[in-house]
């Protein structure tokens, strides 16, 4: 195909033991496992230069993707290409020096920075893992990296728990673009920080792409973050992907009704405003338990027989793609 | 390079770890003490008014005075002087026989923990293999399956802690290896080896800490004890258990510096010990958490 | 506006750290009427949190309350002994908090945290306290609440935890309920959920509720007023269609700005600079650092609380100089 990152048909598997039957859950020498399917068959691409925004709730995949294409997690199935290599099959060495152009940028600031390093060992790590570089290099490339950032060169010999979140994460983004990598993975980049801090490292993320051509893979859960971010947004539920279509589109359009529940129920800070909630009934169904057919059914207000089939992505405009049986019906 | 900067910080972390330190006086308290006796260990032959291996029949069981602070033993020699040089032989070897058994299970145990699988089942069945003995008397047939010795005293010792080290660090291993830094350190190009041992390990050290301070104590008593019922060290050597041996046989007899002092030295230093985990734990823990 | 419930006068909390001391609330006022939901809302650090824990008396050292009245019901919270505020806690004043997963007992069953509750503040006899809690958790929308009952924390979902929650904080009939940031952490349709439920809930008991959050958005679709805390202390305090048709205080027209909204396209806007430490902070206005009309006297002299329109209140001197 030729996109830049490719994913095809992408799916992770984790066995659990059954918890519902409760006698199997006490025999130790019972093999009743259950699959966990927290991927169960994604495709999508990005092209060179994009951020392409991952929506979704809590447990629909959308980390699990991420850790997937950074082969944190070994994928049960699928392939991932990028720039139309295999990397599916890469082992050892050839991934440990791919893995320079693909980069991530974790949610939590302070889990994802080993509490006995300082700034300085953290963002010298990379350049030192990567690029035979002397030490005057390295020391330069720590304080251009620092600066883009915006941080103070002083921070540099301080310990994680001596910085604020804010500076934290912007330690983390620092390491994920000290090699200059192609491609960052961004899994909820905000989540964990205060709603103040959020807008300046959005801007800051946003001015980095420019600064350094990357493209993202900007996974959230924050639908007006990812709204600004993104050119292209595709939309998770229980492991698939529902929607996806350019950002504007999806959220002037939407057309799958699990998508336009979703925006139906952020709030507005503008008490003059008044929207129509869609209400999804019940609560997510377990991954080990994924309904057939489509897998909103059971929750979905417009629900008709015919949802009971299987349903992929289907084009319903340009590059505008829908999971759905009966797409953008009330 | 800020320096000005960075003593600034430097000098403010070691105010705060001196404040946190004073906060548990128990264990600041045992922290001097420990300091105490290993400056004694260190400089006994500056310090002890006599050699301990001196004999002097004339001076035999003598009881405490202002020559013999602590009196003299059955052959004269100076029970004082041999309870600071036995202070040597049991730190050293206390010392030792952990730092060894710290390095084996540092290495088996961040492995066991992260590796998982059939590996980490085989070491742990052999580790509960060696915990189902009792310690004391698995040292005690170590020593005397090994020879008499004090290189395999400590080889005894060792072997007995090691199990809890090695469980200890590979439950903060299987604890660690799912946190977001191990999985940024993967990312960002270290080998695995590299993420076990220099990313990993030493986050799994605090607890670690806290559980050797208290085994140093019993490693302590071990060595007292085996040399109490004669294996391990040799006479002339002075160190507290063989000491304590030599004197119990004159507890009827009345002579009762002979065996008191070394005692209590040994409960003192264990005692030290057991106390002082925490104020050891804070020295060596970068994060230092206050309430900021 | 009907009579308040609550009237917070004055209120000044702070903590005794290693590093300094923390002025985590500085001289707040905050008025609550009876039957209504007030929102506080404030970035992390703006004191709102504390300013709950207070009015619950659950300040604990290195916090102390310096000063303040907190009227509840015509008396004064801050007079009473711990003996005599034991028996409002959880019965005429209720809270909930983040993470319900967290703030649950791991080794009760769901159901018996909230009979336990029925049983001690009601003083009910076992048969009539099991019927009220089923009946309860069936209030806040749970199916099956026989099966729910004995249920533990960690086999619900987090949505399901805040709605027991909400049940142990009702289930005495409480004339107030403060929500410490109920929502945070939960999906975005799960929150709508519980934040309809926390509306119905009060609407259906007449409880007054003190709704803490950090968003605006929240504030918009649930609360009657609204008081805006930044660095400990209250900057602007109305109705909520006054604060959002005409933000009076700087930070808050600030505040309103920056929030990123799905339905109208917009630039990024940031507010300027950081929170000031609370440890030495400002002597004058907080906000005065980050303000864009700051002037000389901002930076002197705290600026006094003025009513206009009968129930707005601004900290500012600026006012009327738009």
């Amino acid at each position: 195909m030729g996109e830049f990152i490719e994913i095809r048909d992408l799916s992770k598997h984790f066995p659990v033991k059954d918890q519902s039957a409760s006698f199997s859950a006490l025999n130790p020498f019972s093999s009743r496992h259950a699959l966990l399917r927290a991927v169960d068959g994604v495709s999508f691409f990005i092209r060179k230069g994009e951020t392409l925004g991952l929506v979704g709730e809590s447990g629909c995949g959308k980390s699990t993707v991420a850790r997937c294409l950074l082969r944190l997690l070994e994928p049960t199935r699928g392939e991932i290409f990028f720039e139309s290599k295999d990397l599916t099959g890469l082992k050892g060495e050839g991934l440990r020096l791919l893995r320079k152009f693909i980069q991530m940028i974790f949610q939590d600031p302070m889990a994802s920075l080993n509490p006995r390093l300082s700034v300085r060992q953290v963002l010298e790590e990379p350049l030192r893992l990567y690029e035979r570089a002397t030490v005057q290099e390295r020391e330069g490339r720590v304080l251009e990296v620092l600066e883009q950032v915006g941080l103070d060169r002083e921070l540099l010999s301080r310990f994680p728990h001596e910085l604020s979140g804010g500076q934290r994460q912007r330690v983390n983004i620092a390491r994920a673009i000290a090699t200059r990598p192609k491609f960052v993975v961004l899994d909820e980049p905000t989540s964990a920080l205060d709603v103040s801090l959020r807008a300046k490292i959005v801007l800051l993320l946003e001015e980095l792409k420019s600064a350094l051509s990357t493209t993202y893979l900007f996974i959230s859960h924050d639908l007006s973050t990812v709204k600004y971010l993104s050119d292209r947004v595709a939309v998770m539920y229980l492991g698939t992907i529902v929607e996806i279509a350019e950002a504007h589109e999806l959220f002037r359009h939407p057309l799958h009704p699990y998508t336009r529940a979703l925006l139906s129920a952020i709030p507005i800070p503008d008490p003059e405003v008044k929207r129509d909630r869609i209400i999804l009934v019940g609560e997510i169904p377990s991954p080990t338990r994924i309904p057939r057919g489509c897998r909103l059914r059971g929750r979905c207000p417009i629900a008709k027989p015919l949802c009971s089939e299987e349903i992929r992505l289907r084009e319903a405009g340009s590059g505008h793609w829908v999971a759905c049986h009966m797409p953008g019906t009330s | 390079m800020m320096k000005k900067e960075e003593i600034e910080i430097r000098l403010k972390r070691f105010q705060t770890l001196i404040r946190r330190l004073r906060r548990n006086s128990l264990s600041f308290g045992a922290s001097l003490v420990i300091l105490a006796i290993v400056l004694i260990a260190i400089f006994a032959p500056f310090i002890a008014p006599y050699d301990p291996n001196a004999t002097d029949a004339s001076k035999a069981m003598l009881s405490v005075s202002r020559q013999h602070l602590m009196g003299t033993d059955i052959y004269g020699r100076d029970v004082l002087s041999r309870v600071i040089h036995g202070a040597r032989v049991d730190l050293l070897v206390a010392l030792v026989a952990t730092l060894i058994a710290l390095g084996i299970s540092s290495f088996l145990g961040s492995l066991s923990g992260y590796a998982g699988g059939w590996l980490d089942h085989l070491l742990m069945r052999i580790i509960d293999t060696v915990m189902s003995f009792p310690s004391f008397i698995l040292a005690m047939g170590i020593t005397a399956a090994l020879g008499n010795n004090l290189v395999n005293v400590v080889i005894a010792i060792a072997i007995t802690h090691i199990p809890i080290y090695t469980r200890l660090i590979r439950g903060e291993m299987l604890h660690i290896r799912e946190r977001e830094y191990a999985e940024a350190a993967r990312t960002v190009g270290n080998p695995t080896s590299r993420i076990i041992f220099y990313h990993l390990l030493p986050n799994c050290f605090p607890p670690v800490i806290v559980q050797a301070t208290l085994a140093m104590g019993w490693a302590i008593l071990t060595v007292a004890g085996l040399s109490f019922i004669g294996l391990g060290i040799q006479p002339p050597a002075s160190e507290w258990g063989y000491m304590t041996a030599e004197g119990a046989t004159y507890i009827v007899s009345g002579e009762w510096w002979i065996f008191l002092f070394p005692g209590l030295a040994i409960m003192i230093t264990v005692l030290a010990f057991n106390m002082v985990g925490d104020a050891l734990r804070d020295i060596l823990d970068p994060r230092m958490r206050g309430v900021s | 506006m009907s009579a308040p419930l609550l009237h917070i006068e004055d209120l000044t909390v702070h903590f005794h750290t290693d590093e300094g001391i923390v002025e985590a609330v500085d001289g707040i006022q905050l008025l609550v009427p009876s039957g209504e939901i007030v929102g506080v809302v404030g970035e992390s650090g703006s004191g709102k949190s504390v300013t709950a824990l207070s009015i619950l008396r659950l300040i604990r050292k290195p916090g102390r309350i310096i000063q303040g009245t907190i009227l509840f019901d015509g008396r004064n919270l801050l007079d009473l002994s711990e003996e005599e505020m034991r028996p409002l806690r959880g019965s005429h004043i209720s809270m909930i908090f983040q993470s319900p997963r967290t703030s649950l007992n791991p080794v009760l069953s769901a159901g018996w945290q909230i009979e336990r509750l029925i049983r001690l503040h009601k003083k009910e006899k076992a048969k009539g306290a099991r019927e009220q809690t089923v009946q309860m958790i069936r209030q806040v929308g749970i199916p099956s609440p026989e099966r729910i009952y004995h249920e533990y924390p960690h086999q619900l979902s987090g949505g399901m935890c805040q709605r027991i929650m909400i049940a142990m904080a009702l289930a005495t009939n409480p004339k107030l309920l403060i929500a410490d940031e109920p929502t945070t952490g939960l999906d975005v349709s799960i929150a709508a959920q519980i934040l309809d439920l926390l509306q119905e809930m009060g609407r259906r008991t007449g409880a007054t509720i003190l709704l803490i959050t950090h968003d605006l958005g929240v504030v918009a679709g649930y609360c009657d007023r609204v008081a805006v805390m930044h660095a400990g202390q209250v900057v602007e305090s109305a109705s909520v269609k006054k604060l959002f048709r005409q933000p009076l205080h700087p930070y808050t027209m600030k505040l309103i700005h920056s929030v990123p909204r799905v339905d109208v396209d917009r630039i990024m806007e940031t507010i300027p600079g950081n929170v000031p430490g609370l440890i030495h902070p400002p002597q004058g206005c907080r906000f005065a650092d980050r303000c864009q009309w700051v002037m000389e006297i901002c930076r002197k002299t705290r600026p006094p609380v003025q009513t206009l329109d009968g129930d707005h209140l601004v900290a500012c001197y600026h006012i009327g100089n738009s």
